[in-house]
């Protein structure tokens, strides 16, 4: 792991039972960069945050979280990660500051600290006016700014979405989009990106392609896209193809 | 672009905000028993038909069965007590077990939503997050039983003021026995549905397989196994332990296995939430979960 890495995964597989849901995954995301995993439904993704995210363990490879080793030193790793998983996870019946104050508690934030970060973030994702209700009262788009919000305030430098505009409309997917990129660009947030929408992904961009448990593509997007393609016709020639390691 | 965007700030690069230390361990636990009150008091209902159960059996229940089920005297009572008498300090432990209950069925109620996801990515150790959900619930528990036994105190129980005092520490170590029997529920069912089978196989077996309804000395006059069987049943003890503390009486035996029951229950519970020996890692991770 170089000092320009703010997630390294070497090498890392995982099985349930017999059935292999990773297969030798090796990546990496660089400090400050968007980096988008591409992958169909049950490629792999949302296993591989699980073990990013210690819900499941590393059965086998290794992950370091900005230089700190998951199985070696699990709370620094935990303390520098933020993620937004792809199921909505907000308590629908307490209020928006009601979810984001739990949040800071479980990171061990004071709640003057955790207020203060609050107010910062809503106002960033621009639902500072919609503190004090009920997250059942928010709309789909509203309430995933909420977790983008929920998974910055303990201030992490690397960010994980699963699927994270999966099921809104186009504006919120629009929205969602913008202040994840304008945090890479203005706070030099890494961020990891799991999807399989092409429009949100830029041709600078760094991906990787996730297929039946194996990375079968990495580079930027363009450079997916071979020039000549589109990344979208290019993902489907990989994962129509067997599933072999990229080089 | 929506216009309810503000324009962005530009913030200094922020780093981890929050205490790793001995300070953050507390203000975590604080966390999570403090959503867990607020969860409690937003479903009023719940504390309600909490206390409903165990009133229907005293002043139903206890009230038919009066002439036909006398108790004679035995420890920790001075007299010949009526039913009704002997019957609270069971109904009150009742409450906790169905709350220990309630509390596991939110737990896998968490795990399907995925709230659960958001409890374990805490930077903090498992046996931690998982004591903080145990305190509250225990938290909880003890309110409900003291709440039946303000009700039930018209009903001329004849307690003693410092029995009441006395019982919090019981009360406690009973809420913290069953809620840990709880947890380890929770890691194992699977499916919020299977908990019926969880009120079949655990809740009705506990309860009337113990000292709560009857005294034992009845039950071993009709059966010995069944009188050994009552005994082996942690809940007996938790149900001794609130008895004699409510009547200013300590039970060394009853407080052992209570306590000892804890202890090992909550050890196998967080053995079962811990990523890479648990129940959960070994059976495919939570309900629910996309590959």
């Amino acid at each position: 792991m170089t000092e320009s890495t703010a997630l390294e995964v070497a090498n890392v597989s995982h099985r349930f039972g017999s059935r292999a849901a990773l297969s030798d995954v090796s990546l990496s995301v660089v400090r400050g960069r968007f980096t988008a995993l591409l992958g169909p439904n049950g490629a792999g993704k949302t296993t591989l945050f699980s073990v990013i995210t210690r819900l499941y363990a590393n059965q086998d490879g290794r992950v370091s979280i900005l230089g700190h080793a998951l199985d070696r030193e699990p709370s620094r790793a935990l303390a520098r990660l933020g993620v937004v998983f792809q199921a909505r996870t907000l308590d629908t019946d307490l209020t928006v500051a009601q979810n984001l104050l739990y949040h800071a508690s479980l990171h061990g934030m004071t709640r003057r600290a955790a207020k203060e970060r609050i107010q910062t973030l809503l106002t960033r994702v621009g639902l500072l006016d919609r503190r004090d209700d009920k997250v059942r009262t928010l709309s789909g788009g509203q309430s995933r700014r909420i977790e983008i919000a929920r998974s910055l305030i303990h201030g992490p430098r690397l960010l994980l979405l699963d699927e994270p505009t999966v099921g809104l409309d186009l504006e919120s997917r629009a929205d969602i989009v913008a202040i994840v990129r304008a945090l890479v660009r203005e706070e030099g947030l890494s961020v990891l990106w799991a999807t399989h929408i092409f429009e949100e992904i830029e041709a600078g961009d760094a991906a990787i392609v996730l297929h039946k448990g194996r990375v079968v593509a990495r580079g930027t997007a363009g450079s997916i896209a071979q020039g000549t393609e589109s990344l979208e016709a290019a993902f489907r020639r990989l994962v129509a193809e067997p599933a072999k390691q990229a080089a | 672009m929506s216009k309810t965007l503000a324009p962005a700030p530009v913030d200094k690069p922020v780093t981890h905000l929050g205490r790793l230390d001995a300070v953050g361990y507390l203000i975590c636990l604080g966390g999570i028993v403090r959503r867990e009150l607020l969860r409690f008091f937003n479903q009023k209902e719940r504390f309600f038909s909490a206390l409903v159960r165990p009133l229907v059996w005293l002043f139903i229940f206890a009230a038919g069965f009066r002439n036909t089920l006398g108790v004679s005297i035995e420890p920790p009572y001075q007299t010949y007590v009526l039913y009704e008498v002997y019957v609270v300090p069971g109904l009150a432990v009742m409450i906790q077990l169905f709350n220990g209950m309630q509390s596991s069925l939110s737990m896998v109620y968490d795990r399907e939503v995925g709230s659960m996801k958001v409890l374990l990515t805490s930077p903090y150790p498992r046996w931690l997050l998982l004591l903080a959900k145990l305190i509250a619930g225990v938290t909880v528990s003890v309110v409900q039983a003291y709440a039946f036994l303000a009700i039930a105190w018209f009903w001329e129980l004849d307690i003693p003021t410092i029995g009441y005092v006395a019982a919090l520490p019981a009360f406690i170590a009973a809420g913290l026995m069953l809620g840990s029997i709880g947890l380890l529920l929770s890691s194992m069912v699977k499916q919020l549905e299977n908990f019926a089978s969880v009120m079949n196989f655990v809740i009705f077996p506990m309860f009337f397989a113990s000292s709560a309804l009857y005294p034992l000395w009845r039950i071993r006059e009709s059966s010995e196994s069944l009188y050994l069987i009552c005994m082996a049943n942690p809940f007996t003890h938790a149900v001794q332990l609130v008895r004699f503390a409510l009547y200013g009486q300590f039970a060394p035996v009853a407080c052992a296995v209570v306590l000892g029951t804890t202890l090992a229950f909550f050890t196998l519970a967080v053995v079962a939430y811990d990523p890479g020996r648990g129940i959960m890692a070994r059976r495919g991770g939570p309900a629910g979960d996309p590959a």
